[in-house]
């Protein structure tokens, strides 16, 4: 599935967009399994509750299911307007 | 309903004429634009977003509003890169028969866009960037609707 980052996340993971191999059922599974590959993703996820997650395309939490899932989208909190 | 996101920098004034212009069924037009503000030494703003996202955010906050309030007519304009103190970031317009409704769908707008869109805002300054920190009243906004 393809993983993408924004903002300060894009900056401490060191790249927009990658494609991952996972056989993660959920995105906490999948945050677990990026945090223990390499220290600028534990970095990066080290506080959930500073970011914000969307599959594909639509927020939601980070207990949510990845069945079929083609995106998923890791960011801080949005600043619109 | 028209929801655009863009780079380039949009006339206020005459978006403003053009979504006012030969309307019968319409009493009120509310319009709200969001400036660069240069709090003290702001070089510039970079304005990031979520290409495959943001516009279907967007376009969902106005279907919403829609169901809620008596709309004719919607309009939201957001720029996303780099952008300078005083520039227009963004604009929202709401059409409705009577004013009361026009200005809750233009507020309900405001609240949304600024804690739900996908939009993450950089400033920079003599002393470096930092990433603008998403405001706890902004979040709190959201309970009133």
């Amino acid at each position: 599935m393809d993983v993408l980052y924004f903002a300060w996340v894009r900056e401490r993971i060191g790249e927009p967009r990658e494609t991952v191999d996972t056989d993660a059922t959920t995105v906490a599974d999948l945050v677990r399994e990026l945090s223990a590959r390499e220290d600028r993703y534990a970095l990066a996820f080290s506080d959930l509750s500073a970011l914000r997650v969307a599959v594909d395309q639509e927020l939601t939490a980070f207990d949510a299911p990845l069945a079929g899932a083609r995106e998923v989208a890791f960011f801080p909190p949005m600043t619109g307007g | 309903m028209s929801v655009r996101i863009q780079q380039e920098p949009f006339d206020f004034g005459a978006e403003c004429d053009r979504f006012a212009a030969g309307r019968s069924d319409t009493g009120a037009v509310v319009t709200f634009c969001g400036i660069v503000r240069d709090d003290g030494g702001l070089h510039a703003m970079e304005i990031e977003h979520y290409p495959g996202m943001t516009a279907s955010a967007i376009t969902a906050m106005v279907d919403t509003a829609r169901t809620r309030w008596a709309l004719t007519d919607a309009l939201v304009i957001h720029r996303f890169g780099p952008l300078g103190p005083g520039e227009r970031i963004m604009m929202v317009a709401t059409a409705a028969p009577h004013r009361a409704d026009a200005f809750a769908a233009a507020e309900y707008l405001m609240d949304y866009l600024k804690s739900r869109a996908p939009f993450w805002k950089k400033e920079r300054t003599a002393e470096g960037a930092h990433w603008v920190a998403a405001k706890e009243a902004d979040e709190d906004a959201l309970s009133r609707w």
